[in-house]
């Protein structure tokens, strides 16, 4: 583990019985560590998706194990597999009905760019339709990799204006 | 594989129209479109033929006619044998087909697939829609003129057309498709684009 993040540490000699922090710090501390994910299974990566709930990789760890299967309660989508032009508007229609803030992770090549299927009944990538965070290469890419991208989707929110953001909203 | 070599004589006496079809496994037959259901009917009944395996069809191009030949794959399990027919269809801009469904119910989404993949319409069908493409999509995607890559059209949905600002497109294709070639070594053989001409940052040169 790195060093604690003095900007949400708790100090008792300085501070006595106040924390003190910034309400974006606070904000995103809350939603780094509960990012529930909406599974997006649509293909052979979806299986991948699972092994990384499941006890040997283990998702929880990083506050992301409440698989939600309604967008109304779910943060980040995870679409894992191919995704048809027939999906399409199925993936953005449920991106559509979750609260914001709310992330979109794409997983694997199929995903990320068609994979493989160049063909008349896959969409190209599905950030044509929905706004993607990260993208994980990978046919289908290994537990570890959906980790990796779960942290690196957290460090992105560390950095977002979270506070502003709410009140301008 | 067992073949049932008695099946043809038994076919083509009951049915002079039907001829042997050319085929290097099990037996087949050529009928005409208006005879396809009695002859379907015989073998399942006289013949034992109670398993419907598959049914497709063929498209051998816009510039061939007849056109589009609709295949029937039976089984036997009682003689555990196969038997093959297949019938043309008589019109090669608009293709009709007795549907089989009341023969066997399975041939219902065998039926909806071809009409959605070749456009070939199963008269008496009870349900004749796409399958695998959604209602509106306006091409036969299997068939011979049409490009692998896909042609440009609507999505679905006119809300999300109109949110994402996006449609289906023909996909890349980047000097592909990207099959494999049969020879040796086997790093010759590896799936590679057929025309590496040109990519995603090289225009095909004209």
């Amino acid at each position: 583990m790195g060093t604690a993040n003095p900007e949400i540490t708790y100090n008792s000699k300085i501070e006595g019985d106040i924390v003190v922090t910034r309400v974006d710090a606070a904000i995103n501390w809350v939603r780094n560590n509960s990012m529930w994910p909406m599974p997006m299974g649509l293909a052979c990566c979806a299986i991948e998706l699972m092994a990384s709930a499941a006890s040997r990789f283990d998702i929880a760890r990083f506050g992301a194990e409440v698989m939600r299967f309604s967008p109304r309660q779910a943060d980040c989508m995870i679409v894992a597999g191919t995704v048809t032009y027939k999906m399409a508007p199925v993936v953005r229609r449920i991106y559509d009905q979750m609260a914001t803030p709310k992330w979109v992770i794409a997983m694997g090549a199929c995903a990320s760019s068609g994979g493989m299927y160049r063909s008349y009944a896959t969409l190209q990538g599905v950030d044509r339709i929905v706004p993607v965070d990260v993208y994980i290469s990978g046919c289908p890419p290994r537990p570890e990799a959906l980790l990796d991208a779960l942290v690196k989707l957290q460090e992105k929110v560390k950095g977002e204006r979270s506070s502003s953001k709410l009140l301008s909203a | 594989m067992t073949i049932d070599v008695e099946i043809t004589t038994a076919v083509s006496q009951q049915f002079p129209s039907a001829t042997p079809r050319a085929s290097l496994d099990c037996p087949a037959f050529n009928v005409p479109a208006a005879e396809a259901l009695a002859v379907l009917q015989h073998l399942r009944d006289a013949q034992g033929y109670d398993f419907l395996m598959d049914l497709t069809a063929i498209d051998w191009s816009a510039e061939k006619s007849p056109r589009f030949t609709v295949v029937w794959h039976l089984y036997s399990s009682t003689k555990h044998t196969y038997v093959r027919l297949a019938a043309d269809c008589a019109s090669d801009s608009e293709p009709v087909m007795p549907s089989a469904t009341g023969l066997w119910a399975g041939a219902d989404w065998h039926e909806r697939e071809t009409y959605d993949m070749l456009g070939i319409k199963f008269t008496g069908h009870p349900d004749l829609r796409r399958i695998l493409m959604w209602d509106a999509y306006p091409y036969f995607p299997l068939r011979k003129d049409f490009p692998l890559a896909g042609l440009p059209t609507e999505l679905s949905d006119p809300d999300i057309t109109e949110e994402t600002k996006t449609g289906v497109i023909a996909a890349p294709m980047a000097g592909g498709p990207f099959v494999a070639t049969p020879g040796e070594p086997m790093s010759d053989a590896e799936p590679r684009a057929k025309d590496e001409a040109w990519n995603e940052r090289n225009e095909k040169p004209n």
